[in-house]
Parts: C-alpha cells; structure tokens; sequence
C-alpha cells in the first residue's frame, strides 16, 4: 500500500515536470477523495461498490438506515404466496469487505456548501462527492384520506417488507367470494409495470385458492407498460380480474377508510382487501439536499447523473429524473455503474464519457409466464433517451414456452442482480 | 518526441485515475457495465444466462450479429443487440474477453 503511494507520487513529479497536459486530481487531501452514498437499495449499494472498484484510492461510506435491505423486485411473489419475505432479504457484510465504510443510521441533513451528510446517530460525513439513491417516498397528501394510519388497513405495500406481510395476511383472510380493489397511480411512479404484476400474480392466487372472488384494478391512467401483453393474459388465464381505464372512471380520487372503500368520480367500490398504490415523489432526503424539483423527483445531467440543482451531488434510482429509462432496479443498477465511473473520473480530474445504459424488467404474469420489456438508452439533448429500434417488449404472439423461458430469464435475474449488489 | 509524450501522458492518466488493470471497470466501454445485470460476474452462478467473463470476443460479437439480424431466435437479445452499433459491441467483446476471474 505504502510503496504504492509512493510510485503514485513520483509518477504525479514526473506528470508536473512532463507533461502540461495532464488534469490535475481536484481532491489534493486524501488519496483519492471521499465518496458518501446515501441509500443501499440496488442503486446506492452497487455505487458504493463500483466507486471502490473503479479506484479503490477512494473512500466510499454507505449510509443506511436500516441493516437488511428488502428487495421490491419479486416481492408481489411474496403477496401471492408463492415465495417467502426471507428470499428478498439481503444484508451489506459483503460490501464491509470491499471495503465500503458502513453508517447503518439514517441521513438526516445534507448540507450542499459546507459538503457534509448528517446522520440520525450524531455523526457528521464530510464529502468530496455526495451520491444519493434513496429510492421514494408515499406522497402522504397525494390522496385525500390516504394517510400512515390508513396504509394499516389499506397496504400500498410499495416499500417491501411489513406492508408486503400485512397484504398477503389480508389476502389469506379473505372469504372465498371477496372483493380485492387495486389502484394504480398517475405516472411517474416506481416499477412502471409492478401494480400489473402484482394484479396478475394476485389474480393468480385468487383462481388456485378463491377462485369465487374477483380483482378491481382502478387506474389513474389509460395506458401502461406491457399492456396488451397483460391484457392478452388476462382474458386468457384469469377471466375475474377487471381493469378500470383512467377514460372509464378508474381513477381514485378518494379512500374511505372505516368502509374500506375506494371513490372514484364514477362510484364507491367497496373491498374486502385494498391495495391503494399512491403517489409517490423521491425520498424526503432528497429535498433536504436540495436536488427535487417541484415535480418532487430530481433533474440530472444524464451523462454523469450530477444533480442539476445542487453542484457535487450525484442521484440515481427512482429519486432521479431519468428520462426514458424506468424506475426500476435494472435502472437503478445500471446508472449507479455510470455514476461511479463519472464520480470516479471527476474526483481524479478527468471528463467522465457519454455512457450508455440499458434497462431489462420482466413481469411475472403467473409462476411460469414470463414477459419483459428492454431499452438501450444514451443522452441526447440534456435527456436520457431510448436508441432507436432498441425497445420493446416480449413478442405478443409467443408459444408458452416462451413465456415458460422468460420466467426463468426473470429468476435468473433477480439471482444474478442481487448478487452482484450485496453477493 | 511529441507522440513519446502523448502516449506518456496517457499511461499516465490511467494511473491516475486508478485504469491500472487492462480490463477492470474502469475501462469498461460504453455499456458493459449495463450486462453483468443479467449475465453474472460470478463463475459459480448457477443460471441459464451465459457468463461473458472470459468469452472469446469474436464469438461474443457474432451472437450479438445473429441477434441483430434476427438470424438467432432470443427473448430479450434482439432487442438489446439493435441498441448497440457493431464498433461498440466489438469493444464491449474485447473488454470481456480481456477480463480474468
């Protein structure tokens, strides 16, 4: 390490002496410059690791409130009963040793001039460079009715984990020959295709184990991802479940609560289980720090994923405004390998690349019915866009076994991701 | 004597910014970094996803042609390879094949 350094320094004589061309690293204390990541979802753990990896001179530290992260991918598996919490349950030991420096308490202030996180315990993280993936946050005031108190007896169950439990609890509850009333939100909101998934998949458990009841999904929309790849499903495998277009009165504009009903401009539906999926905006860090705009979420520079409000601050995930790419874990893994190699290159002096990123969702629309949709995406004109001809989804005509195959790609996925996040 | 320079200044720049290995994440081309979402880093993964770590890199750019083309049938690969122009896919073939477990 020490004779490392050492060959560093003469190489940085030699560089001075030599060659006017060279960039001068702009951190001249330290060896190469402090990194705070805050959030260790797939976007904010992967950073921290490629940052280390890219130029382990670098001192990346990972804040995080909680000590295991719950995976939302494949999570509606878990409302279906068809997999277990434990299986999307992952803990950061792997990234102590790369090593990442872990902060397991919550950021609590950002200050932007002075460069410094604020953490719940106390402690104070002095940055070089600041890289936010905080993922997002229930817009509380977004639906009238719908508060914390009110998510106990309606779970959006956005954010896995207990909200996961609590609708898969209410499912199993349920008599045969209930009512499950979904809402889905207006864009953008996390996981464009999830509520469908997660209509398919509870569709799906209410044919093999309630097969007298029925699914209501209301939207705020009229399109969605995957659309006629789900509604193609659906006539086919499950003739009880009902979408509700934005155009024919899908929207929810209210929740009462104490009768467990949903209003919409055109009527009360009234459940037996609500999974109300609200508005949401990034996470409350993310305006602490300065980099949301008044659409909540946060303008980047799609190159280098720098905020375009705060100097030095990176943000990635679904906090982000990404352009054409969704928010989705793929995203979020993809650019936070693009923001590490551009924090890396700026903290040594140099001009990061135009990256270019790809996106892959797959939906589960039974067990063994898998589709997806892909995008290659570069900047273009201060935005994130799609390359033509590189998006799609799966092929609206395919035989089973594709679909079959799809699902194992989707396994495959979740396995090979999470891996490489906190394996 | 300038070229000497040039190319002294480069290798040093590389030090620098930590590109010390060939074939490490920091000299990852357009987009590699974007593949390893799906096709593991890890030899002892056990998918149906083909590993690129260590692949001959003309049997890499062939089978993203044959994607391309339509030639091989593929789920998600057609769709993919059509984001990418042949000189990129040669440079993320060549960093694959160049990288070691």
């Amino acid at each position: 390490m020490a004779a490392k350094r050492t060959s560093r320094r003469q190489f940085l004589k030699t560089a001075a002496a030599g060659a006017a061309l060279l960039p001068l690293p702009a951190i001249a204390q330290g060896a190469g410059g402090r990194v705070v990541v805050v959030g260790g979802g797939f976007g904010g753990a992967s950073c921290a690791r490629f940052i280390k990896r890219i130029d382990p001179r670098i001192t990346v530290t990972l804040v995080e409130a909680n000590p295991t992260f719950i995976a939302c991918p494949f999570s509606n598996g878990v409302i279906a009963g068809l997999r277990d919490l434990k299986a999307q349950e992952f803990g950061y030991d792997k990234l102590a040793a790369d090593p990442v420096v872990l902060q397991l308490s919550p950021g609590t202030a950002i200050d932007p001039q002075g460069r410094t996180v604020t953490l719940g315990n106390g402690t104070r993280l002095p940055y070089d460079r600041l890289v936010l993936s905080p993922g997002i946050d229930i817009r509380w005031d977004g639906l009238p009715g719908y508060t914390e108190a009110a998510a106990e007896r309606m779970p959006h169950a956005w954010k896995a984990g207990e909200q996961t439990l609590l609708l898969r609890r209410q499912l199993e509850a349920m008599e045969d020959g209930g009512t499950v009333v979904m809402s889905a939100p207006a864009n953008p909101f996390r996981c464009p295709p999830g509520p469908y998934e997660r209509a398919s998949l509870i569709a799906y458990y209410l044919k093999t184990k309630k097969p007298k009841s029925k699914l209501i999904i209301l939207d705020a929309k009229d399109a969605f991802s995957k659309q006629r790849l789900f509604q193609n499903a659906w006539k086919a495998l499950y003739p009880n479940l009902e979408w509700v277009s934005l155009s024919s009165g899908g929207k929810v504009t209210s929740v009462d609560v104490a009768a467990m009903t949903l209003v919409t401009d055109f009527g009360r539906h009234k459940a037996d289980v609500a999974n109300v999926i609200p508005p949401q905006k990034a996470a409350r860090i993310a305006e602490l720090a300065g980099v949301a705009d008044r659409t909540g979420w946060c303008p980047i520079d799609p190159a280098t994923f720098e905020s375009k409000l705060q100097p030095n601050v990176h943000v990635v995930g679904d906090a982000s405004i990404a352009g054409a790419m969704p928010k989705s874990a793929f995203s979020a893994n993809a650019q936070a390998k693009v923001c590490a190699a551009a924090v890396a290159k700026l903290l040594a002096g140099g001009s990061p690349d135009e990256p270019k990123l790809i996106n892959t969702c797959y939906s589960l629309v039974a067990p063994d019915y898998g589709i997806s949709i892909v995008g290659v995406y570069r900047p273009a004109d201060g935005q994130i866009k799609e390359v033509e001809g590189s998006t799609g989804v799966s092929a609206l005509d395919a035989p089973s076994s594709t679909r079959a195959l799809e699902a194992t790609f989707a396994n495959d996925w979740f396995k090979t991701i999470t891996n490489e996040v906190f394996g | 004597m300038n070229a000497t320079r040039v190319v002294t200044a480069v290798a040093l720049v590389f030090t620098l910014t930590g590109h010390a290995s060939a074939a490490g994440p920091a000299d990852a081309p357009h987009g590699a970094l974007s593949c390893s979402g799906c096709h593991p880093a890890d030899r002892t993964a056990q998918t149906t996803v083909p590993r690129l770590i260590g692949r001959n890199p003309a049997d890499i750019v062939a089978a993203m042609q044959a994607f391309k083309s339509g030639q091989t049938p593929a789920t998600v690969m057609d769709r993919i390879a059509k984001g990418f122009s042949d000189d990129e896919v040669k440079a993320i073939a060549a960093w694959y094949g160049a990288q070691k477990d």
